[in-house]
């Protein structure tokens, strides 16, 4: 075998392990368990042609440049594109070029490193096996024996059994310390008082409109439609608006009041018109997929499910109470305005709702 | 007179006839033409009704009941209106394929002369909302804060079913909010005007007409072959579900390929 033929495989005998006996019979030992020890080493192309260990160094360098370039690039890609520059790639769409380059870029520079690092030494670096045994770690009898009496020595030192004042003080100190730390969980505060328990609602503030911003009427909530309310007064833009639209938001529908199966339900709402919270009593996501043919409300997080016609009973999922329902009516201009606060918490259980 | 009469014999005489005959023709119905076409137009609502009436007998009454008033298999059609026709017809949910909860969309049955004739004959049945023009549901001339707060007013009022882009999600029992990509601008305009199936209405009462304009230009740009995902691969769109099982399968999938790369045996010289 001529080692000018290039190929990796034409390796001169000598250099090869010799060929495993297959012919032999398997002796068994006394003891067929025994420990058969690391399997034999086997040298790689690498190691014994030094052409192809060339090569693999000339792979692990190409990934490396790779690596570099794709760096570049980056560096390339995010002075050359705009923020808001869109182009189009067959099965992505309609995608931000600087997303797309810089993600790429990026993508090849550390996987070519990775890539290039992982060749090498599967490669290049040594292949053969070692094994190296454990050593118990404790220290020597006389190192432990040395240690213990520098520190009775210590002790002794310090004189903390026969200074009593010092040693008092010291614990008074120490225990003290936390309480700073204590202080502070006041900040956690201030305790919810009753800002769970009330909304905005209260008697005689009329239902307006969340599309419109309009006060709503009777007349404007057709049978099968959905509409959602906020209290008068909540402007979008004010500050408390998310904190009392989180409570306060309403979800009106219209049904046939002989569809109502419960009694305070039907006396609580308007020619047919209920109001519920929106808010679900599971987490608090706002449930409204509200299947106008069956009445039923269900949740979008976890799929409570509440029968708008029986006094939003839950009849599926994890929600643990029905949606508290606002008690409505019309005033003097035939706007529609609540006759009250909810008559329960809205919300999510908590642990002092009762 | 005598002269004509001597010729009644020519060979030419029977062409010269029928081109009489033909012209006469023509001025006949040069002149009772216009006047059949104006009638034909006053009576157009009422020919379109009974057209309708006679599709209506063949395709719906078996659901919807002789007199549109409705039967244990389908709802009554007093009252819905001719844009809720277009709506079921033009999308193909009506008539449907096999009862169920859900009516899925699929090719039109009807084409869109049937459908107009459907859509009066049911219109004749009661009052409803009617075909929206083509003003009411175009979306040109809105600015791009307008659009903008059509999105508020999607999350508001659609998201819930129809998911933040409007790409649909699960009901109960089967039933589904579909996907709103490739639905034209006029029937996602007659969906919130009537309600579909179990979607609510949003009458224009409660959600006015350059509200609907907005929702449906928000679409339009989150929601079309042509809107922009700046991300790249958006997977449905669903959030978490779809991006956590992508990430579990697929990517981890290519990683234990990485890694059993990683520690797989490289080739030993071995003799052959």
């Amino acid at each position: 075998m001529s080692s000018q033929t290039g190929s990796h495989k034409d390796v001169s005998e000598k250099h090869l392990p010799s060929a495993q006996d297959s012919t032999a019979v398997a002796e068994v030992d006394e003891n067929p368990f025994a420990d058969p020890g690391i399997p034999h080493h086997e040298p790689r192309v690498q190691d014994i042609d030094e052409r192809a260990a060339k090569r693999s160094e000339r792979t692990v360098a190409m990934f490396f440049i790779v690596s570099m370039l794709a760096t570049i690039a980056f560096i390339a890609s995010f002075v050359a594109f705009p923020v808001d520059k869109i182009f189009y790639l067959f099965p992505l769409g309609h995608i931000s070029a600087l997303n797309f380059s810089l993600g790429l870029s990026l993508g090849i520079a550390l996987f070519c490193i990775g890539a290039g690092a992982v060749h090498w030494s599967r490669t290049l670096m040594s292949g053969e096996e070692h094994v190296q045994e454990r050593h118990p770690i404790a220290a020597s009898p006389e190192t432990k024996a040395a240690a213990i009496e520098e520190f009775s020595q210590g002790a002794a030192d310090s004189g903390l059994g026969r200074r009593k004042l010092i040693r008092n003080t010291m614990i008074g100190a120490l225990a003290l310390v936390p309480l700073s730390g204590v202080v502070l969980l006041r900040d956690l505060g201030p305790l919810p008082e009753d800002k769970l328990r009330r909304t905005m609602w209260k008697k005689g503030l009329r239902l307006i409109n969340q599309n419109t911003g309009e006060p709503l009427r009777p007349e404007d909530i057709t049978v099968g439609s959905l509409v959602f309310a906020k209290p008068d007064g909540l402007e979008d833009d004010s500050h408390e608006f998310m904190h009392e639209i989180a409570k306060a938001a309403l979800m009106l529908v219209r049904l046939e009041p002989k569809d109502i199966k419960d009694k305070q339900e039907l006396d609580w709402s308007h020619e047919g018109i209920v109001a519920y919270s929106k808010i679900c009593t599971h987490v608090g996501c706002p449930v409204s997929l509200y299947e106008q043919q069956t009445h039923h409300v269900l949740c979008p997080c976890h799929q409570s499910t509440f029968d708008l016609t029986d006094g939003a009973r839950v009849i599926f999922g994890p929600a643990g109470h029905p949606l508290p329902q606002l008690n409505i009516n019309v005033n003097n201009d035939g706007e529609l305005v609540a006759e009250g606060d909810f008559a329960e918490p809205v919300g999510p259980s908590f642990w002092e709702r009762g | 007179m005598k002269k004509l009469s001597a010729r009644r014999r020519h060979p030419l005489a029977a062409i010269v006839v029928l081109l009489f005959a033909l012209a006469a023709t023509g001025g006949l119905y040069a002149a009772f033409a216009p006047a059949g076409e104006a009638k034909a137009e006053k009576s157009n609502q009422s020919l379109d009704i009974k057209e309708g009436k006679k599709l209506y007998a063949v395709g719906c009454n078996s659901c919807h009941g002789t007199g549109g008033q409705g039967t244990s298999d389908g709802p009554s059609l007093v009252g819905v209106g001719a844009a809720a026709v277009d709506f079921q017809v033009g999308t193909g949910r009506m008539p449907m394929q096999a009862p169920g909860v859900q009516a899925p969309a699929k090719p039109a049955v009807y084409n869109n002369e049937e459908t107009r004739q459907l859509a009066a004959y049911v219109a004749s049945l009661g009052a409803g909302p009617t075909v929206p023009g083509k003003e009411q549901y175009s979306t040109e001339g809105l600015d791009n804060e307008e659009i903008a707060a059509g999105g508020d007013l999607f999350r508001q009022n659609c998201a819930q079913c129809h998911n933040f882009t409007g790409e649909g999600g699960a009901l109960t029992k089967g039933k589904y909010a579909p996907g709103l990509d490739g639905v034209s601008p006029k029937h996602i305009y007659e969906a919130m005007e009537t309600g579909p199936q179990n979607m609510p209405a949003f009458p224009d009462t409660v959600m006015p007409e350059k509200e609907k304009r907005q929702i449906i230009a928000y679409l339009e740009k989150v929601n079309s072959s042509e809107s922009e995902s700046p991300g790249g691969f958006g997977l449905g769109g669903f959030g978490p579900v779809s991006e956590g099982m992508f990430a579990w399968t697929i990517v981890l999938a290519i990683l234990i390929g990485i890694t059993v790369w990683i520690a797989a045996r490289n080739a030993k010289a071995r003799k052959s």
